[in-house]
Formats: C-alpha cells, structure tokens, sequence
C-alpha cells in the first residue's frame, strides 16, 4: 500500500495494522473457510443451485424489497436525523433512544408483533386492507419488516454528521443570500451525502441477510414470498450443509459486489467534499444559486 | 453492582459447569414444544434414580426446533439423550454413527414412548362445516399450517393428506399429488411453525381451519380460550411418532450410558406414561388411554411406516429438493 | 419564538412538515410496535408480567446476555477507532475494499454466521477433532457466543466512525502534532472528544445488536436452558411453549435495554459540558494558535 504525501499524524502502522489482523481473524478467515467449503460441491452445482426457479424469485424478492426498504429508510432516515439533531420538542430524548429500538428488539419478536399489527384485524392493517392494500403476508411485509429492522443504520449513521456541520458555513452561505433551500442543497447535503450513502448501503446489506423478523410476516409462499435466507433454513432442514453455504456463498458475492460499488460512490463523494474549497467559496457556490 | 456480581457468578458458574462434572448430569436435547412434557418428568425421574440407585443427578434440557437439535449434536452438543418429534431426525444422528443404526429396536414401540395425531382446529360452531381433508382443498376454504417443506408439523399434516388421498378409490401418488396442490392453493401462507400457525389462526383470526397435532390443542386451549374453537377429527390421520435414542458416542465418553437407559426407560413406566397422558400425548400403555379416553377419541390413524415405508423415505420423496412439495409449485 | 426568522433556520411549515413526517413515521414504525409488545407482555397484569420476570431461567438468560455484550464491546471498540483512524486519516490503496470487508458482516445473514462458525469449530468442522482431543469447548458453550456476537457486531463502531471522521477532515489533529503533542495527547484531547457523539453511537448500537442477536447465535448456542440461553434465545422457547405472557416480558426488558440510550446519552452529555468548560479555560489559546 502506497501514500501519497508525507504524513504528518502517527499510528498509521499500527492502526491499520490492527485493523487487518482482526479483521482476518474474525471476519475473513471464517468467510474464506465457507467459500472453500463451498468449493467441495464444484461450480456447475453451485450455478444449478443459485439459478433454479425457486432461488431466482427468491433473490428477486429478497434484493427487491431490501432496495425498497433501503430507500424509504434513505428518506424517513434522513428526516428522522434531522428533526432529532436541529429541532426541539417534548420528549425528544425519548424519541432518541427509541431509534435503537428495532436492533435491541430480538427479531422474531418483531416479526410477530409487526404481523400482529398489519393482519388484517391488527391495530394498523384494520384500517389499511379495506383500501385494498394487503401488507401482512404479502412481499409488502417483507418490505415493511426490513423499513423496522434497518432504520437505526440511517438515523445513526447521520447523526454526528449533522451534528458536525458547523453553523458559520451555513450562516455565511444565508448572508450571501442563499435561501434556505439552496443552503441545503448545496451546502448541507453534499456534507451528509456519504452519510448517507453509507447508512443506505448498511441498512441494504443487513436487509439482505435479514431472516428472523421477515418469515413472521412473509408469508412464505413459494414463488411469491419466499426470500433467500429462508431457501437456506430449507437446505439446513434437509441436512444439506453444502446446499445451505452455496447459495450463502452466492448471495454474498452479489452483496459484496453491490456494497463495493456503493463504497467507491461514498468514497468519491466524500473527496469531493473534503477536498472542499474554503468556507467563502461554499457559501458563495450557494449564493451564486440564489442569483441565478 | 448487583447485576455485575451476578454476571461475573453465571460466568464463573459456566466455567465450572465444564471444567468439573462432579455429579451426573444428563442433557436431554429434544424438541420446541416438549419442555411442558419434560419439565415435570425430569423431578420425577429424579426422584426415581435416588431411590432406585442411591444418585443424584442432575438433567439438562436444551428446547428447539427438532432437526436443527440433531444437526446440533452432529456438530458436538453433547446431549447423552435425544427425545425428538421427526424419525428422520434420529435416523440422520445414525448415519452420522452417533445413535445406534438400530435405534428404533432399542425401545419398546419404535422407541417412541407416546404418540399424537394430526387434526383440524376450526371456529367455534365450525361454520364452514369441516369434516374431513376433502373441505380442505374445496375452493374457497382458507387452510392454515406451517410451512409443509421446513417444519416437522407442516410435513406431518402433508403426508396425512397425502396418505388420505391414496387411500381413496382409485387414489394413486398422481391423485394425491393434485389434491395436494389444491389443497396448498388454500394455504393464504405457510407460517414459519406450529406456534406461529397457531397464532395467525387464533389471534389474527386468519383461514378457517388450522391443522395441527391434537397435543397442540390444550396449549391452544390453556393461551385462547377453551370455548374459541373446536376439534374436528378427519376419517384417516397421522399417528405421529415422538422417537427417543441414546446417543452412544456421548455416553460412552462421560460414562453415562446406565443414567441415560434409565432415563429413557422410565418414560414407558406407569409415572412416565401418565405424565404423557396429562401433557395429552397418547401414552402407549392401553390402561391409561382408556383411563383419558375422555381427551383422546378414538380416530383412524396410519403410521408413516404403514403407508411411506418409513419417516426417511417419506422426506426423500416429498420434502427433499426436487420432491413432490417443490414439483406442485415448478412443475406447471 | 420571534417573530423574524433567522437565515438558518427552516420556514415555520417546513419545520412542522419535517417534524410532522420524521415523528409520524417513527409513531408507526417504531412508536406502535413498542406499544405492542407491552401491551403483550402485560396482558394479563403487572403481576403476571414481574412474575414471569422472576423465573430463574429468564434471570440466568438476562446474565448471559449482558455478560456476552460486555465481553464484545471492548474488543469491537477498539477495532472501530483503529479501523476509522486508519481509514479516514490517511489515503492509502484499496481503501473502499477494505471498507467493503468491514460491512461484509452485515450482508452475512445471520443465520450463516452462525453457521461459518460451526463449519470451524464444529465436531465435524475444520478445527472440530483437535478442539475435541484437547477438550476446549467453542461451539456450543460461551466462547461460541461471544465469536458468534463479535462476528455480527464487528462493523458497528468502524461504520459510525469513517464517515464522521472523514467529514471532520484532519486539520485539528496535524495542528496538535506540530504543536508539540504526542500520539496520545492528540488522541485523548483532540479526536475522541471530535468522535464521541459517533463512538457513542456506535457503542449503542452495537450494545442494542449484540444484546437483541438471535439468529446467529441460536445457531451456536445449543440452547441449554439456564446455561447458554441467551434473553432473545429464551423469548423464543417461550413463545414456542405458548408462554405469550413470558415471551414478550423477555422481549420488553430487551425493549427497555434499548432505552438505555437515553440515560447513557444524558450522562455523556453532562460530563463533556463540564469538560469543555474546563478544556475552554486551559487549552483555548492552544487550539487556536
């Protein structure tokens, strides 16, 4: 690995040193022993498991609604952090700390208690079926399941970056005369944007391996509701270890390839931003949007 | 302050537990739903062994669904017994050589010391008029169960119906097949077990008939109300077996083989069959089922060697990938 | 409120929109599903709920999984302020790789976490006969846990605190460098205050995570009731066992672990004012020297 400039802060060694070695111990070393296991079955066997019929509408399903889940938690998220960090009102602290919520929550015991509040006699789906809109049992479970389970990533995962963002840069930018508007485009959401490109990509990719609250909820009809990590219990139930770590191996390349990507897009963002130009040239970016 | 000496004692107390087995300890690994049966058997068979061989020992119970349990001691959860609710379960421990291969011989009635049946739970005064697996796939019949290829009760309720069908004139593995597919065409979702089934039926007042163990039914009874629903008994149904075995290689590494006989054993004596009967298990012993014959009506039940020539060709055929559950849905 | 609105806040119905959306969201996703589950859990009383509290099992299942969560958080702290520095201070090759590795946890699902683990340490694993002839006990017994929640909680901390750091940019730092401060003076003054909303954060989170962890762990566990039943373990069995009232009493203390935030945060706060009030009379015109 090669640096660029001459560095001027310490640990560098150390550090990322640290970092390699528990990662590889932890975190590679187990993942490399299921890929290699995986390897015993041979790739044509590893391609007939992953593309049967079941296993695409399985995948098609689970990155469909961990996607869709992704992105209304992108949004909500981001309105979320925001009111919680800029805004004040009763009972904030408690609202707060009720975003840790659904992680600390065991997630069968969501999946129950979110199909009991969207069957068609729960508090929420009673009012919500007779529009025509089935949510409990259907993929809309599935979705709403996942909005649960990874909101905490987004909200938290900007936070401290908007609690980060220093006053004077948004003040110089408003008496420049950009309006709050152009203040936020500009100014705010490019300083929050790898944020949340990183809340999205955490809450997406832990959505994917998502099992215990969504099969409450799914409905599990094959074809229809089925999701991935439930064709692996299936394979476990049949005592088929190497079936089960197949398509595990699989549906961890496609995450790592999608996770890559999403990485890179933050990283870029990220320079872009950091890279940034003195606080009067921001501001004045933002105004010069205000005049136009 | 409290709470940190109580963690560091449960952590030193773990540490303990495996380092020095001075008394004998049995772990019990067995099914989900069992701990009820097993919770007030295992004081009794304590009090049995102190009197009978002078020991005090000491079980363990670990509770979760049944093939994942197995695949548990494959792996080295050192369970001396397993007291299952799948015979395919214990036959996968015997491949793997933990369990004798002739573990159904080494107990009396295939080593299965009481039995159950699958039935139909439906509403109070059955207002769809249920009476046999027929309703079942009639169209517009809303049917509840656990999801028939992943759970050990949902593949019990697929091969009665299976069975049902076969026996009917003219019935062939063809017509069985179509009257399963309309039968799961029923099922508005497969729940992810038998307790989850129970809940969409009960509480979310999902479907209009659940199908399930009849031992379920006073569970169901005990957590909803005995007057919410009734039991509808179908003409042909699933004596489902709850198989038992040593596991050898467990035992014989702790020297714990004589307990763990005695352990099984006593679930065929008079105190372990009518701890059974009270759980609403069918005991085996003809005494005891006549004495609660009030509870366990006389149905026409079929054992899954009887018509599938036994639980691990009956998982090959249907419930393994490829088998007739996967062919209903892939093959148009 | 006055009655001329300053250039940096949001016009009065932007605000209540936002406030209206952020809460009205969080009352229906988060807001009615804790409601739930007290009400569950307290269907039939307080009593019946503290009772079901009491059971010694659901005590020694509360013990383990506070005992596993302390036993990972150190480790996991660590790493993330290692893993973030290294990232977010210096530009070296093949960054966004190793980015991608850390979150590599959080696509695994967890029930193949679990699993990974077995395939090492298991009987019939990699590791399973040497563990075995030198009778060391992983899978199945504590040290499996704890790998198990380590595995799953890995990111949490590095995740909360690359992005932060990276927005904070090291201007602050290489300033306390030339001035004269050591690593370590630079770290303790400079950056952990900078990161401590983050680190926080992190810490919560994964505190929440490797408390609420089943699927993963269930698959190491192997469910040994009073011994290696964790409260999300425990929760399960009884809902299983039609103990709807237990269940969701275990679940509603994991609900109220999750609280936990408030008191944590309140603290946090309290002790950095009285610290930067301090740190403002004796370092000011150092930091802006």
């Amino acid at each position: 690995m090669t640096t660029h400039s001459h560095r001027v802060l310490p640990g560098f060694g150390l550090s990322l040193g640290y970092t390699l070695v528990y990662l590889s111990l932890l975190i590679l070393l187990p993942l490399g022993g299921m890929v290699l296991k995986t390897a015993d079955l041979g790739f044509a066997q590893v391609v007939e498991i992953a593309l049967g019929e079941r296993s695409l509408a399985a995948f098609r399903v689970t990155f469909g609604a961990s996607l869709a889940a992704a992105v209304v938690n992108g949004f909500f998220g981001l309105v979320v952090a925001w009111v919680l960090v800029r805004y004040e009102f009763p009972g904030k602290r408690f609202v707060d700390a009720l975003v840790d919520l659904p992680f600390a929550l065991p997630t069968a015991v969501a999946g129950i208690t979110l199909a009991t509040l969207y069957a068609g006699n729960g508090w929420l789906g009673r009012w919500i079926e007779p529009l025509g809109l089935k949510i409990a049992y259907t993929p809309w479970g599935i979705v709403v399941a996942l909005i649960f389970v990874t909101l905490p990533f987004v909200v938290r995962t900007l936070q401290p970056v908007i609690e980060d963002i220093e006053a004077e840069v948004e003040e110089a930018a408003a008496s420049l005369g950009a309006s709050r508007w152009q203040t936020f485009l500009k100014v705010i959401l490019p300083a929050i944007f790898p944020a949340l490109l990183t809340g999205f990509a955490l809450a997406f990719s832990r959505a994917v391996g998502e099992y215990g609250s969504v099969i409450f909820i799914a409905g599990n009809l094959p074809l229809i509701s089925e999701i991935t990590p439930l064709l692996i219990i299936s394979k476990l139930e049949q005592y088929d270890v190497l079936g089960a770590t197949a398509l595990a191996v699989v549906m961890l390349a496609i995450s790592f390839v999608l996770l890559l990507a999403i990485n890179g897009l933050q990283w870029w963002a990220a320079n872009r931003y950091t890279n940034r130009e003195p606080l009067e040239a921001a501001a004045g970016r933002a105004s010069a949007g205000a005049a136009r | 302050m409290k709470i940190a000496s109580r963690i560091a004692a449960v952590l030193i107390g773990l540490v303990a537990a495996t380092a020095a087995q001075a008394e004998v300890t049995l772990l019990n690994v067995s099914y989900d739903v069992a701990r009820d049966v097993y919770k007030d058997y295992n004081p009794m068979f304590q009090k049995y062994w102190k009197q009978k061989a002078g020991e005090e020992i000491t079980i363990k119970q670990s509770h979760a669904g049944s093939t994942k349990q197995v695949r548990a001691v494959a792996d080295g959860l050192e369970g001396d017994v397993v007291t299952m609710n799948q015979a395919n379960d214990i036959e996968f421990l015997a491949e793997k050589g933990l369990v004798a291969k002739d573990w159904a011989k080494k107990f009396p009635n295939g080593a299965s010391p009481y039995t159950s049946a699958m039935i139909f739970i439906v509403r109070k005064g059955n207002p769809k008029g249920v009476k046999d697996w027929s309703d079942l796939a009639a169209p517009g019949m809303q049917v509840i169960l656990p999801h028939p290829k992943n759970t050990g009760n949902g593949r019990n309720s697929y091969l009665s119906a299976w069975a049902w069908a076969l026996k009917q004139p003219g019935g062939s593995d063809r017509s069985a097949q179509d009257f399963l597919a309309k039968l799961l065409k029923n099922a508005p979702l497969f729940a992810s077990g038998g307790r989850d089934a129970t809940t969409t039926f009960m509480q979310r007042k999902i479907g209009d008939v659940l199908v399930t163990f009849e031992c379920e039914a006073e569970l169901i009874a005990r957590e909803f109300g005995k007057g919410e629903f009734e039991l509808v008994y179908p003409s042909l149904t699933m004596q489902t077996e709850f198989p038992v075995a040593i596991v050898d290689k467990v035992v014989d590494k702790k020297g714990s083989r004589k307990e763990a006989q005695a352990y099984l054993d006593y679930l065929w004596s008079k105190e372990g069959q009518e701890n059974a009967a009270q759980n609403y298990l069918r005991p085996r012993d003809a005494d005891l089922l006549k004495k609660y014959a009030a509870q366990f009506p006389a149905v026409k039940t079929f054992t899954v060697d009887d018509v599938f020539g036994g639980a691990n060709k009956a998982f090959l055929t249907h419930f393994k990938d490829g088998g007739s559950f996967d062919q209903i849905y892939t093959q148009k | 409120m006055s009655r001329s609105r300053r250039a940096t806040e949001e016009p009065g119905w932007v605000r209540y929109g936002l406030l209206a959306t952020g809460l009205g969201f969080l009352f229906f996703f988060l807001g009615l599903p804790l409601v739930a589950v007290f009400v569950e859990a307290l269907a039939q009383g307080l009593p019946a709920y503290l009772e079901a509290l009491r059971e010694p099992e659901a005590r020694s299942a509360m013990g383990l999984t506070i005992g596993i969560a302390l036993a990972v958080l150190p480790c996991n702290i660590v790493f993330g302020v290692a893993a973030a520095w290294a990232i977010a201070k210096f530009d070296f090759k093949g960054k966004s790789l190793l980015i991608t590795l850390i979150d590599l946890p959080f696509a695994v699902s967890p029930v193949v976490a679990g699993l990974i683990f077995i395939l090492l340490f298991g009987a019939q694993g990699t590791f399973g006969p040497w563990l075995a002839a030198h009778d060391i006990k992983i899978i199945f017994a504590v040290p499996g846990m704890i790998i198990a929640t380590l595995f799953i909680t890995f990111p949490f901390i590095a995740r909360e605190l690359i992005p932060l750091m990276q927005s904070q940019g090291k201007e602050e730092e290489e300033a306390a460098i030339s001035l004269g401060a050591s690593g370590w003076q630079m770290f303790w003054r400079v950056t952990l205050p900078n990161i401590k909303w983050g680190l926080l954060y992190g810490v919560i989170l994964a505190n929440a995570r490797a408390m609420g962890e089943f699927g993963a762990v269930s698959v190491v566990s192997g469910h040994i009731r009073g011994e290696t039943n964790t409260l999300p373990l425990h929760v399960e069995i009884l809902y299983n066992e039609y103990n709807q009232i237990g269940a969701f009493a275990a679940a509603s203390v994991l609900a109220l672990l999750a609280l936990v935030t408030l008191v944590a945060k309140t603290v946090v706060e309290w002790r950095m004012k009285k610290e930067t009030a301090m740190l403002n009379t004796v370092l000011a015109p150092e930091k802006t020297g």
